[in-house]
């Protein structure tokens, strides 16, 4: 099936969708938006693999323009066999992540890059992962030429070191699968067996029902020693710890159920209370399951590994190399190109640097550097190529050792659900005690009950209603919180959330947009030509300003440009078709320098000397700023730390609710020292940021949350990762944290309920094998189906569905 | 009664044997990815392409082979 309708696609382009401007390219039938896009279509064209666009419109991704040497160092045997997962017999198995990755037909061309080469045998994508896995035959094809070839069509892969904990994650969801599917086995299998005693015990014979004893306390082993097992370990780690958690009571119950049943069967007391016991394991694990639901493709964890590149061109001896960034010494020769990555403090050699720290510090605009100084690793480099000189190695480098420090620390763990940790102490202290007084009465009443009543006691107290709610509340809540944009890692964090009472924001990049500053042309209006002509000029240079009027010219038409000339930290000018154009800076061009009030960036444009007027550039917030403040207001204190000056206080003054405090020129550890000095006065603080330069204030703050464009990409360590268009969302998240919170309460009412209707026969020690069977599956479902809907149904009212 | 004993080593065989498939499916990696193969399992087969080639005796049968993928589709 064809989809031959070049009509309907006027305005956007065929491969990637997106619109293609006033000049679209036009070729075979199809408008493209770039060069870029007729090129991916041409290689699947001329391969057949024109299916492609059949599974969806426009399913392409523009390909990133890159030069022939971007990959060179995959070259390099000791660079990419840190790559390469496996490789015999001229076979290499290799798994990338591939970030662009997003629909359907995606999955089929990765899955057919066979049909592009011959070399390549077999590739399979794994995409909630982002993954793929390719075998390729090395004599066919190199490692460099097959990245080369998937990022030809658009899915350059992120290349960097391997994070070893994927596979260990695979490891561990696969023990619990395993686990799981054993209980539900023994579940089933046990409750087959335990059918005649439900029903009346005339029908079957002695001999069958002590033999379905002890097939059931056969069954009941894996239950308790390989699926029940985690239960018992994370009640000795609590303990070890000095905490009750609330697995001390289920494991201790567990234990009791297993030990009586056992007894009841082997002296042919009773048939034991099997049936609940693998039911109560397998209720757990499922809640388990729930709970540790994770986001595949988001990595929480962020080392500066992932962003940092993996090898670097050195000069040693004359002869450039390229070395991975791991043997840089002190005193080596670093080649850095336009786009590349200083990777350890160094000093710049030569050349002038135009260095972008945004990965930093969020602040887009670079800072240029001369001769001599100093150059922090992070940075990425815009502009010709410069040679620096490493001072130190990249472990030791600056912002990495920011970065570690506040990485290294697992903070999760201290703070696991302690809701249910603090419920956990008082209802084990409280089922003991209720245990000690029975054990009490019936010491009075009638000694040979003792037994019987004390352990049904503890069989039907086992709280695993109570264990399930928070799993299910806040599992649901991280899912319904997840399809909005909004992603946890771990559903503790909706419990962390709700007991924040403020909230503290980063400026630039988090309530601003990042890729979208207003531009303003402020002149007269620009004729045809003009607009080529600074278009043209604007197109030469890699500064982001530059760039960034370029792209607001939608000008395609480009002249000739020669006689570039770039002066640092001024602008830049050229010769375009006859004309020597100008842009930059007031002094550059030869404007009257504005008045002192104007704060804004802007860049002037001349022609021939003719000042035409220049751009002026605003950071834009994001759009319902004001309303997600205002909200939030109510429940949180507000305020602003931002790295920049105050020369938008007063603006951000009237978005900000009134009496929020404001700070200004902060430093990455001004905004730690501000949030632990907030902490000091037993506020619970969250931080929203997104750079490095707050990775030590998101990681001191209670409940990081880091903001991003994509959510795929690069983000410094966080409890949660908000996509910069769920930002509009934010109040509704943070509200819906303290509706989750009661919900959970409410769940525990019904559990004890449940507990109480049991205790009352267990104490009187009229427990039966049947009852608890009932009651503990009972208990269990309601709370799951009461949670889950609850929660849903809130969630749909406070239009988070 | 003596039936039972039967009908219960039966059944404790087939339910075992399901036990050891599920364990088998695990390890083998069929529960990494629960998403990919539900869309994966929606691609056509590879049929002859649309411009070239109108000889249909050559259609190739389940071509869309991701574990043994080769070069017949031309």
């Amino acid at each position: 099936m064809m989809r031959n309708a070049p009509e309907e696609n006027i305005k956007n382009c065929f491969h990637c969708g997106a619109p293609s401007g006033e000049m679209p390219i036009s070729h075979d039938g199809k408008v493209f938006c770039c060069n870029g896009c007729k090129a991916v279509y041409e290689i699947l064209r001329g391969k057949q693999l024109y299916r492609y666009y059949d599974f969806g419109e426009h399913p392409g991704v523009t390909p990133s323009i890159s030069t022939n040497a971007k990959f060179a160092f995959l070259d390099e045997p000791n660079v990419n066999k840190k790559l390469i997962d496996f490789s015999e017999d001229g076979i290499v198995v290799v798994s990338l992540r591939i970030p662009q990755m997003h629909c359907s037909s995606c999955i089929w061309l990765l899955e057919n890059l066979h049909n592009l080469h011959k070399g390549i045998f077999y590739s399979r994508v794994d995409f909630l992962k982002k993954r793929l896995l390719i075998k390729f035959v090395e004599n066919k094809i190199s490692f460099r030429q097959v990245v080369e070839l998937i990022s030809s069509i658009g899915y350059e892969p992120e290349l960097g070191l391997k994070e070893s904990d994927s596979s260990h994650r695979t490891k561990v969801e696969r023990s619990f699968y395993l686990k799981i599917g054993v209980a539900a086995f023994c579940f089933g299998n046990i409750m087959l067996f335990s059918l005649p005693e439900y029903l009346s015990s005339s029908t079957i014979d002695i001999s069958s029902r002590t033999l379905f004893g002890y097939i059931n306390l056969l069954l009941s082993f894996p239950v308790v020693f390989f699926s029940g097992m985690i239960f018992f370990i994370s009640a000795i780690n609590g303990l070890r710890s000095k905490a009750i958690n609330i697995d001390v009571p289920i494991a201790l119950g567990i234990a009791i159920v297993f030990l009586r049943s056992a007894v009841d069967v082997l002296l042919q007391t009773g048939p034991g209370y099997f049936d609940s016991l693998s039911g109560l394991v397998f209720f757990l694990l499922i809640g388990r399951l729930f709970q540790n639901k994770t986001y595949d493709n988001l990595n929480f964890e962020r080392k500066y590994q992932a962003y940092f590149p993996l090898a670097v061109s050195v000069r040693r001896n004359g002869n450039d190399t390229t070395i991975p960034i791991t043997l840089i010494r002190p005193g080596e020769r670093m080649i850095i190109r336009n786009n590349e990555i200083v990777p350890a403090d160094s000093v710049l050699m030569t050349g002038i640097a135009n260095i972008d720290y945004s990965f930093v510090t969020g602040e887009s605009k670079p800072s240029v550097k001369s001769v001599g100084d100093l150059i922090y690793a992070g940075g990425k480099h815009l502009g010709s190529v410069i040679q620096l000189e490493a001072i130190k190695e990249v472990s030791e480098s600056e912002f990495i050792q920011l970065w570690n420090e506040f990485g290294a620390i697992d903070k999760i763990k201290s703070r696991l659900l302690t809701l249910s940790t603090t419920i956990g102490k008082y209802f084990t202290f409280g089922i003991l005690l209720i245990a000690l007084s029975t054990a009490f009465a019936w010491w009075l009443i009638d000694p040979g009950k003792i037994l019987d009543s004390v352990t049904a006691i503890l069989i039907i107290a086992c709280p695993c209603a109570l264990a399930l709610a928070a799993p299910f509340v806040f599992g649901t809540t991280l899912r319904l919180f997840g399809k909005k944009g909004f992603y946890l890692k771990h559903s503790s964090v909706v419990e962390a959330l709700s007991k924040t009472d403020m909230i503290v924001f980063d400026k630039t990049g988090t309530i601003t947009h990042t890729e979208r500053t207003s531009i303003r042309f402020n002149g007269n209006s620009l004729s045809k030509e003009q607009r080529i002509q600074v278009a043209s000029l604007a197109r030469s240079s890699t500064h982001p300003l530059s760039r960034s009027i370029y792209d607001c010219l939608q000008v395609r038409d480009i002249s000739e440009v020669t006689n570039f000339e770039e002066v640092e930290a001024a602008g830049i000018c050229a010769r375009v078709g006859g004309a020597k154009v100008q842009l930059g800076s007031a002094s550059f061009v030869g404007a009257k320098s504005p008045d002192n009030n104007i704060k804004q960036t802007s860049v002037y444009a001349a022609v021939d000397g003719n000042i035409l007027g220049r751009f002026e550039f605003e950071n834009v917030y994001r759009d319902r700023l004001e309303e997600v403040l205002g909200n939030l207001n109510t429940s949180h204190s507000i305020s602003l730390l931002s790295g920049d000056d105050d020369g938008e206080r007063e603006k951000l003054k009237e978005i900000f609710p009134n009496f929020s405090e404001m700070q200004f020129n902060q430093s990455p550890s001004d905004k730690l020292s501000y949030i632990k000095s907030l902490q000091s006065k037993n506020r619970n603080v969250i931080m929203i940021g997104d750079g490095l330069n707050d990775a030590g204030a998101l990681w001191q703050s209670d409940v990081a949350i880091a903001v991003t464009e994509d959510v795929s990409s690069f983000s410094p360590a966080c409890d949660g990762i908000l996509n910069a268009y769920a930002f509009n969302d934010l109040d509704r998240f943070i509200r819906f944290a303290s509706t989750a919170k009661l919900v959970v309460y409410w769940s525990f009412v019904i559990s004890f309920i449940y507990n109480i209707i049991g205790l009352y026969f267990a104490m009187r020690g009229e427990l039966s094998p049947i009852l608890a069977a009932i009651l503990m599956p009972l208990s269990s479902i309601s709370v799951v189906i009461f949670s889950t809907f609850v929660t849903q149904y809130l969630a749909k009212r406070k239009g988070l569905l | 009664m003596s039936v039972i004993w039967i009908l219960v080593g039966f059944s404790v065989f087939v339910a075992v044997s399901f036990l050891f498939l599920f364990i088998w499916a695990v390890r083998n990696g069929q529960y990494d990815d629960k998403y990919t193969p539900s869309v994966r399992i929606l691609f056509d087969d590879e049929k002859k392409n649309i411009t070239t080639n109108q000889t249909s005796g050559n259609n190739v049968k389940g071509s869309v082979d991701y574990g043994n993928a080769n070069d017949q589709v031309r």
